[in-house]
């Protein structure tokens, strides 16, 4: 073997005598600092082993003498979290929806549950707070389509709208493109935004009648949506799919229909009647006599 | 010595480089590509209109492009120039099978890099991270793989140097191990001959156990392991000192070997993974800690006697600081290892953060120190063309590199600090949604960060090129073949 001890001059220490391409190896000993840490980081994992399950076994594994375990610990911690409200969410489960929000306790504890639920399944479509985005309605004014009601309001969350549920709310509005002509679309576009004191005033005269004959069973003469027909209202400066004379040609002509999934089977009961006073209470929620 | 040059050669031998010099080229086409789709979806992540609503260019397409071009395509090329040139000359052998094994393995490489990134683009994957190539550029890999193995074994075996360089240790575990892993957590059944979709063997959570036994070996020798062995190499060549400790050396290399193959369960805490196989996966963690700091204390520790060359060699910088961001990571992997921090950090940003402290700092930063290294030797100049250049290189993409990971901190521990906040009532404080508009701001910060390191890296490539074409330089040296010494 062709070895050559030196002593390099720098640390005094030995080479190992070897040489790969001018790399030369000093003989030092490992530092003490790195064994004991070494094997302070093995001590540490014996011991966590005897405490925790670790070593696999024919058909189970040891399960440590701290007899832990993942599926013990959460499910612990979830009964404790239940166990501490199970009397606030029985009495909200219990009772109804408009006496819930009567009383302070269990209106504080549903408006807390209510926002965190709704920030979790409703924000995504409606918007922070209820702020709506456009497609999707705003829920913090006192426009309702459906009902602005606290019943209203819980029925709508748990069949959900078009949504397929068995009691849905169902509406659709026809495609007027292939029942009517498109002047008279135009004008009744005109005479709808003249509503709100916009359009050409003009072209509207001409979509007076075929506004009536058309669009006022549902959207009433004068704009204001008939009762439970699930059409919004029309003389107010609130749009769904845009204001503007084009926007409203084109839902006219082929209008297009949101979609609120049913939230029955995907929430419980007492989440969606705690949404329900989360979202009549954003602003603009309706008194169950004042219809809507 | 006894070991002079048999004299019935009737030509001295030489070495063969003519891949060598393809595979760095490669690494340095491959690095920019992925720096420049790291960048892209950083910049998704902030702005995700940046998809312009293409299939393409989703974050779900891009995101495997560009881990698989940093990791396997950059990372890959990296570690086979260096190989085979480390192996040649730390043997005094030419490559076993001499230029025309090595070419086909750098063409067959590169055609699996393309076949993985075609398919990426058009949607073609497996699901498992950083195994995402479908059956088909497997098996291909499979073959170019082992061709790779004999080259580099070959090589091993016909050296005329009594014993084997630490280097070349590191490397054959890396080639070695990444064979296995590669070929376990790919075996899957194709549905048809003809078709590109397969069906793993593994289902349920033996399924992810296999996956991240491979993903995190993925970590442990291709991007531990390998970058290892250059930094042996490039590190006392640069410093010209000798390595700080053989007995560190040859303990730390074994107990790395030994610990770093289980550790992989570590990724699946907290999940449906049995709890004895989720504390072993930490146990080794932990215990990882000091086989993978024997690394760092012989890179840094073989510069005493030569650290005032930090001031004048921004090249022996890179890989300093480097060794440096190794150190700083492999600790940090074991505390994250740990079950209640990792409870934490899981799934947060602190991963990613993690992750790229690792792959910009230590992987990227120790190519880029042997890239300097290797290409005036490969193409036969003085130097490099300019190390003022190299110095720019070193300052912004370390400022890229600090910029990006403490933004992933912050980001990430504020993340699980929000997604584990209840109120009095017992009710999550936060939506997943308020979580992601608040991490807006440090995605900025992400993003500059990789902008950083992204021109960095171009200074690099045009240094790179002058030093290759010198532009001033009246009598051009020609490249010629390097004789074994």
């Amino acid at each position: 073997m062709p070895t050559k001890i030196e002593k390099d001059s720098y640390t005094g220490t030995d080479t190992t005598g070897h040489e790969w391409d001018g790399i030369k190896e000093l003989n030092t000993p490992i530092p003490s600092w790195w064994v004991w840490v070494f094997v302070a980081s093995i001590i540490f994992s014996i011991v966590y082993v005897i405490l925790y399950p670790a070593i696999p076994l024919t058909d189970s594994a040891t399960q440590g003498v701290l007899g832990w375990s993942q599926r013990d610990t959460l499910a612990t911690e979830l009964a404790v979290r239940d166990e501490g409200r199970a009397d606030i969410t029985a009495s909200i489960s219990e009772a109804d929806a408009a006496i819930v929000e009567q009383d302070h306790t269990l209106r504080t504890f549903a408006l807390r549950g209510g926002a965190a639920a709704f920030a979790e399944n409703c924000a995504p479509c409606h918007g922070a707070g209820g702020g709506g985005r456009p497609g999707y309605p705003v829920l913090a004014d006192d426009d309702w389509i459906w009902g602005g009601t606290l019943s209203a309001i819980q029925e709508t969350i748990r069949v959900g709208i078009r949504s397929g549920h068995d009691d849905e709310r169902y509406a659709e509005m026809p495609a007027f493109a292939d029942m009517l002509p498109q002047g008279e679309r135009i004008a009744i576009a005109h005479f709808v935004a003249g509503l709100t004191g916009k359009g050409d005033p003009a072209k509207a005269a001409a979509g007076a009648v075929p506004y009536q004959d058309n669009c006022a069973s549902c959207h009433g003469e004068d704009g204001t949506a008939v009762e439970d027909t699930g059409a919004p209202s029309l003389n107010d400066a609130i749009w769904i799919y845009g204001s503007d004379t084009g926007s409203i040609l084109k839902q006219i002509s082929n209008p297009q229909h949101g979609v609120m999934p049913a939230w029955e089977g995907r929430l419980d009961p007492v989440t969606i009647k705690m949404l329900a006073i989360y979202v009549h209470n954003l602003g603009g929620g309706l008194q169950e006599d004042a219809g809507l | 010595m006894s070991h002079a040059i048999p004299t019935d050669q009737a030509a001295p031998q030489t070495y063969a480089d003519n891949a060598v010099r393809l595979f760095t080229i490669a690494t340095v086409f491959w690095g920019i590509a992925a720096f420049l789709v790291g960048l892209l979806i950083a910049c998704q992540l902030a702005w995700p209109a940046l998809n312009f609503d293409t299939a393409w260019l989703s974050f779900g397409r891009m995101r495997p492009v560009h881990t698989s071009a940093a990791i396997f395509a950059f990372g890959g090329n990296a570690l086979m120039a260096t190989s085979f040139y480390v192996v040649q000359r730390t043997c005094r052998a030419r490559l076993f099978g001499g230029e025309s094994l090595a070419m086909f393995v750098f063409w067959g490489y590169q055609i699996f890099i393309v076949m993985a990134a075609t398919g990426y683009l058009m949607g073609i994957t497996q699901g498992r991270e950083y195994a995402e190539p479908e059956w088909y550029a497997d098996l291909w890999l499979t073959i170019v793989w082992v061709v790779y193995l004999v080259t580099f074994a070959g090589t091993l075996v016909k050296r005329r140097e009594p014993h084997i360089y630490v280097a070349n240790w590191f490397y054959l575990a890396f080639i070695l191990t990444i064979a296995v892993l590669h070929i376990v957590n790919n075996l899957a059944v194709p549905v048809s001959i003809n078709g590109i979709k397969s069906y793993s063997a593994f289902s349920g959570v033996q399924d992810a156990l296999i996956q991240w036994w491979y993903g995190h070996n993925a970590v442990g020798f291709f991007l531990t392991a390998g970058f290892l062995a250059i930094m042996y190499y490039f590190v006392p060549k640069q410093a010209e000192r000798p390595v700080y400790s053989y007995r560190l050396s040859i303990v730390h290399f074994w107990a790395l070997i030994f610990l770093y193959i289980w550790a992989g369960p570590h990724h699946l805490h907290y999940t449906s993974l049995p709890d004895w196989a989720q504390t072993l996966g930490m146990v080794f963690s932990v215990m990882l800690w000091m086989p993978s700091w024997g690394g760092m204390i012989n890179g840094l520790m073989t510069l005493s006697g030569a650290w005032h060359k930090l001031r004048t060699d921004p090249v022996l910088r890179f890989l300093v600081t480097s060794v440096g961001f190794y150190g700083m990571s492999t600790f940090e992997g074991p505390v994250m290892s740990i079950k209640p921090v990792n409870a934490l950090s899981h799934y947060t940003d602190w991963t990613i953060g993690h992750v790229h402290s690792g792959a910009l700092g230590w992987v990227a930063f120790v190519s880029f120190g042997a890239l300097y290294h290797l290409v005036p030797k490969l193409w036969n100049r003085a130097g490099l063309y300019s190390l003022r250049m190299v110095s720019w290189h070193f300052w912004i993409a370390t400022v890229g590199i600090v910029l990006y990971i403490t933004a992933m901190w912050v980001s990430g521990i504020m993340q699980g600090l929000m997604w584990r906040t209840y109120d009095a009532l017992g009710f999550l404080e936060y939506s997943f949604i308020e979580t992601v508009e608040a991490m807006f701001p440090f995605y900025v910060i992400r993003a500059a960060g990789g902008a950083c390191f992204l021109i960095g890296a171009l200074f690099m490539v045009v240094n790179l090129y002058l030093t290759i074409n010198p532009p001033h330089e009246e009598k051009v040296r020609n490249i010629k073949p390097v004789e074994i010494g």
